[in-house]
C-alpha cells in the first residue's frame, strides 16, 4: 500500500492547480492537517509558483512601449 | 454625394474605429504580453524584439481577430509563433528527462544542504531571484513555453493548448515536467551555493 506522504506528493500539483476530484482534496486536506512534513512541502510549493511569477514581473521598458505605440496605422 | 460613395464613407469609418479601438485594447496588454516574451526568451533584449515583431504583426493582420474573442490569447499565440520561427528550437524535441524525482525534492535538497531541519520559510530563503530565472533558461523550450504560459501568464490548461496548437494533455504532461525540471535546475543552482 502507497505510504500516505507519498501519496500526498502525488495530489501537491493538482492539488494546487485545483483539478483535484473532491474526494482526493479531502484526501490530501486530511493528510496535511495532521502532517507538517506535507503542509511544509505544500506551502512551500505555492510560494515557488509566485517566485517563479515574479521573476518575470519586471516592467516593461518605457521605451518598448513607445515603439510599440509607433508601430500603430497612421490615421488618414 | 452618391449613395454609394456616402455607404462606402461611412465603411471606411467604422473600419479606422474599429482597427483603432483594436490597436489601444492591443496595447493596453503590452505588459501582460511582455512578462510572458521575459519568460520565453532568454534575455530581456531578446524579449522586447519579439515584443516588437509581435505587435507589428498583430496591427498588419487585425482584421484575421475576432472580436469578443480572448485577445490576450490572439496575441500571444502570434508571439509564441514568432518565437518558433526564429529558428530557436532547431532539434527542439522535448528531452524525455527521468521524472524519479518526486515534487518534494527540491525542498528535501534545501534542507539537507543545511544541514538541520529547517522552517518553511528558511527554506524559501535558501532560493534566489537570480537562481529563479537561471533555471527557467534552462528548461527546454517546449516544457518551459507551456509553464510560461499557465504559471506566469495565468492561462487555463485549455487556452494554453489553443496558444501552442497542441492537445490539452500535452499541456498538462509538459507542465508537470517544466515544473520538474525547474525544481532540479533549482537544485543544482541552490544546493551548491555555500
Amino acid at each position: 500500500m502507497i505510504d500516505a506522504c507519498d501519496h500526498c506528493e502525488q495530489l501537491l500539483q493538482p492539488y494546487l492547480d485545483r483539478v483535484l476530484s473532491e474526494e482526493e482534496r479531502l484526501t490530501a486536506e486530511a493528510h496535511l492537517a495532521e502532517c507538517a512534513w506535507c503542509s511544509n512541502r505544500y506551502r512551500f510549493e505555492a510560494d515557488l509558483r509566485q517566485i517563479v511569477k515574479s521573476s518575470c514581473a519586471g516592467a516593461m521598458p518605457p521605451d518598448l512601449k513607445q515603439k510599440l505605440a509607433a508601430l500603430r496605422t497612421p490615421l488618414l | 454625394m452618391s449613395d454609394t460613395a456616402e455607404s462606402d464613407g461611412r465603411r471606411i469609418a467604422g473600419e479606422a474605429r474599429d482597427r483603432v479601438r483594436f490597436e489601444e485594447e492591443a496595447l493596453e496588454l503590452a505588459d501582460q504580453v511582455f512578462r510572458v516574451a521575459r519568460g520565453l526568451v532568454n534575455s530581456r533584449e531578446e524579449a522586447e524584439d519579439l515584443v516588437q515583431e509581435t505587435y507589428a504583426r498583430a496591427f498588419r493582420s487585425w482584421r484575421s481577430f475576432t472580436p469578443g474573442t480572448n485577445l490576450r490569447a490572439w496575441l500571444l499565440r502570434i508571439l509564441t509563433n514568432l518565437n518558433i520561427d526564429r529558428g530557436r528550437r532547431r532539434q527542439r524535441n522535448p528531452d524525455p528527462q527521468p521524472l524519479e524525482e518526486g515534487d518534494y525534492f527540491l525542498y528535501n535538497k534545501l534542507e539537507q544542504s543545511a544541514g538541520r531541519p529547517l522552517e518553511e520559510e528558511q527554506v524559501v530563503e535558501r532560493l534566489s531571484q537570480n537562481d529563479v530565472v537561471d533555471a527557467l533558461t534552462a528548461v527546454p523550450h517546449d516544457f518551459r513555453d507551456v509553464l510560461v504560459l499557465v504559471d506566469i501568464g495565468d492561462f487555463s490548461y485549455q487556452d494554453a493548448a489553443q496558444i501552442l496548437d497542441i492537445p490539452i494533455g500535452t499541456v498538462m504532461s509538459r507542465l508537470h515536467r517544466a515544473r520538474r525540471a525547474l525544481k532540479r535546475e533549482l537544485a543544482e543552482r541552490s544546493v551548491e551555493t555555500p
